[in-house]
């Protein structure tokens, strides 16, 4: 009998549109065995319907009835596969434009960024976008697959320029030892099985890429541990705990924490998990916690441990904004970071950033898909750390206060590979 | 330059915690989340397994207190009379108030016309669910769906937007970036929160097995009078009675979903415990809506074409 596993990778399918993203995820689950009978007949029966081949892979994950009209893919579609070393979590994003900020959602929770691009066409404009939209978030494993190399006849020193470009982005924005794999998602090339078509390549395929690289990266974190408050839960008897997600570090009872921003230090009693434990906690995990202290702790509060975070209502932050309508410095917006809402306003825009000189240059506000350094100063006061060292503590979105449409999504400091 | 960010030890790899655990604890934030930021939620119960294990994991998040909203009942009038027992144990054992919004009181009422005593009842539910939500004044609406169920299924956020008609437009999806759920609407909006967005049929099944979730008997192998049509086997009763030409047969048989009756097909399986259904379940060459649904057969995006108009 399976037994579930402890070894889960993340991963979100980057690049620009029309490179071949949602083929390569049709390619690697179809030659996996990954899709039930019923549903490859499905596939086989929507391209006969649409006149497209025997078996259009895209369609694998172009559900919508206007992604397999129109050929494109409009937002993330999630797959869930397994291989005997491996479980995967599949974000098949959209590469268009239009569509970044379903980009941004789907790679927002990836350990790891499969770079599909066009070898033909090499390093595009939007595939740099995507490619510095992952940075910011914080992925830090790339795998980079050059597809299309039939339609090149798999020459190699086309490939060898990509590699080239790839590389020197990637060393730009913080990416390291980035794998740069050959490859035909339509015809199957070093997707799954290996290919006899590129002798000069003896590097892994895809599959065997994914299943070597190491998994959990998006939760890693280094700060202290952190607990934002969701809901206090009243005890049988009259006590109160705290309940929540826990992530940065781990917790046993007797650690010191405090609590923010009230700035309570106080003692941890005991810990309830959900599996009946009830003196370790550790990240990742729902818990709630009983606290040695009387404190008026509540939903929004965080409970931490040494580094404490920072309590401020103004930071600086890196945005990527999602609203036709620009941002202006002033604009009033709800923020909502962890577990607190509040109205926030930004009160400057610093620069945006430039996807062919990865600088930073002046603006007086931020247009649709722009990255921004941005100054926010909120009504009441957040308990947050850098992104850098917590992506929980370190993230947050803005929000129209008038339609409830999420309008930016927020990461507080600045990017480490640019200067303003 | 060094790179910390590989190098700390991370919870996934922390091999105390599996994939369920991780599955079970980002259930039970979303279901908190949502209880929190909005005014009157409710949790759909049609009393299928990924019902069962919702409602368990909604208990868990608010336990020792009660479950902080009610759960309801979509009543297509064609239920497994086995599975209406279970529903009415289950709210009992979980304590928590079971509202019923009944498909044949829609009908009645004249907001749906009868598709007759042998018509499938499944797209009617989106006019029922709508009314009541309307009725209720709820403003999120908790489902069970996954995504790896269908393929409109695996574009959905988790919490899904809905407009003053109910109606979901895959085009104009709100971001939802790492684990900040916004659930704020605005009046005659709602939200659908689907907690188990991301957890695969297996996981659904060894979650119960290792929680001991209590389920409907009929998801396990009985002897069934059937007849198999359009490549399901259907049980003959009330709801669906043999065709000229089609032989009524007894088989052992057991449910894969609980849908409703009239058109939720039967699999053939001995799998009488959970570590048999485990094992089936993990080697099917079949979807489990393949396997069972015949309303899923219909057209090519015929989850999607439901969903728009305010399916679950």
């Amino acid at each position: 009998m399976p037994r579930p596993t402890r070894d889960l990778l993340r991963f979100a399918t980057v690049g620009s549109v029309d490179d071949g993203k949602s083929t390569l995820i049709g390619r690697l689950l179809v030659d996996t065995r990954q899709l039930f009978d019923d549903q490859l007949d499905a596939v086989a029966a929507a391209s006969a319907k649409r006149g497209v081949g025997d078996l259009d892979l895209s369609f694998v994950t172009d559900g919508l009835r206007a992604e397999r009209e129109q050929g494109i893919t409009i937002d993330v579609a999630y797959r869930y596969a397994s291989t005997p070393s491996r479980k995967f979590v599949i974000a098949d994003c959209p590469g268009h434009i239009q569509y970044t900020r379903n980009m941004a959602t789907g790679a927002s929770t990836a350990d790891l960024a499969l770079v599909v691009l066009d070898v033909a066409s090499g390093l595009k404009e939007q595939t740099r976008r995507h490619l510095c939209i992952a940075a910011l978030l914080g992925v830090r494993n790339v795998i980079v697959a050059a597809n299309k190399m039939d339609s090149i006849n798999w020459d190699r020193g086309s490939f060898d320029a990509v590699v080239a470009d790839v590389h020197a982005l990637a060393e730009k924005i913080g990416f390291h030892d980035v794998l740069v794999i050959p490859v035909s998602a339509l015809q199957g090339d070093n997707v799954v099985d290996p290919s006899a078509a590129a002798p000069w390549y003896n590097g892994p395929t895809v599959l065997s890429a994914l299943e070597n690289s190491p998994s959990g990266a998006w939760s890693s974190q280094h700060s202290g541990a952190r607990l934002p408050i969701q809901w206090v839960l009243r005890q049988d008897g009259g006590g109160r705990t705290y309940a929540g997600t826990l992530n940065g570090g781990g917790l046993h009872a007797g650690d010191e924490v405090t609590l923010l921003p009230q700035g309570v230090r106080t003692t941890i009693r005991s810990i309830n998990g959900l599996r009946g434990d009830n003196t370790e906690a550790l990240p990742g995990l729902s818990i709630d916690l009983d606290l040695v202290a009387e404190t008026d702790a509540g939903r929004g509060d965080i409970i931490a441990t040494a580094p404490l975070p920072q309590v401020t209502s103004e930071f600086e932050a890196t945005i990527c904004w999602f609203s036709d309508q620009p941002l202006r410095p002033g604009t009033r917006l709800r923020v909502k970071h962890t577990t607190r809402s509040t109205p926030a306003r930004v009160t400057s825009v610093a620069g945006h950033l430039s996807l062919d000189t990865l600088q930073s240059l002046p603006t007086e506000e931020l247009s649709l898909n722009d990255i921004g350094f941005v100054s926010v100063t909120c009504a009441s006061p957040l308990v947050i750390d850098d992104y850098s060292d917590n992506r929980v503590t370190g993230s947050f979105v803005l929000i129209d206060e008038r339609t409830n449409a999420t309008v930016a999504a927020g990461m507080i400091g600045r990017p480490a590979f640019t200067t303003l | 330059m060094n790179d910390p960010l590989n190098m700390s030890p991370s919870p996934t790899t922390d091999n105390r915690v599996d994939s369920l655990d991780l599955l079970e604890s980002h259930a039970i934030f979303i279901l908190r989340e949502v209880a929190a930021e909005c005014e009157r939620p409710v949790l759909l119960f049609s009393g299928g397994k990924d019902s069962a294990v919702l409602l368990h994991l909604a208990h868990k998040a608010f336990a020792p207190q009660g479950i902080p909203f009610p759960v309801m009942h979509i009543d297509t009038g064609h239920n497994f009379p086995e599975v209406l027992t279970y529903r009415d144990e289950a709210a009992q054992h979980y304590g928590v108030r079971l509202l019923i919004a009944s498909v044949q009181a829609s009908i009645d009422s004249g907001r749906v016309s009868d598709p007759g005593p042998m018509g499938m009842r499944n797209r009617l539910q989106t006019v029922t669910l709508l009314d009541a939500i309307n009725e209720h004044g709820f403003d999120a609406a908790f489902g069970g769906a996954r995504r790896d169920e269908d393929k409109a299924r695996a574009k959905e956020r988790v919490l899904s937007f809905r407009d003053s008609f109910g109606q979901w437009d895959p085009r104009q999806q709100r971001p939802e970036l790492w684990h900040l759920y916004q659930g704020k609407v605005n009046p005659g909006e709602h939200l659908r929160a689907f907690p188990l967005s991301d957890w695969t049929e297996l996981d659904v099944w060894q979650y119960i097995q290792r929680e001991n979730v209590p389920l409907p008997s009929i998801y396990f192998a009985h002897e069934r009078d059937v007849i198999s049509r359009d490549g399901m086997w259907l049980a003959v009763g009330e709801f669906i009675e043999a065709r000229p030409g089609e032989i009524v047969e007894r088989r052992v048989v057991r449910y894969r979903t609980v849908g409703d009756a009239s058109c939720t097909g039967a699999v053939a399986s001995n799998a009488s415990s959970l570590s048999a259904i485990i094992d089936e379940v993990s080697t099917s060459n079949v979807s489990e809506r393949g396997a069972t649904r015949a309303d899923d057969k219909f057209s090519e995006t015929a989850m999607e074409d439901r969903k728009r108009e305010g399916y679950f």
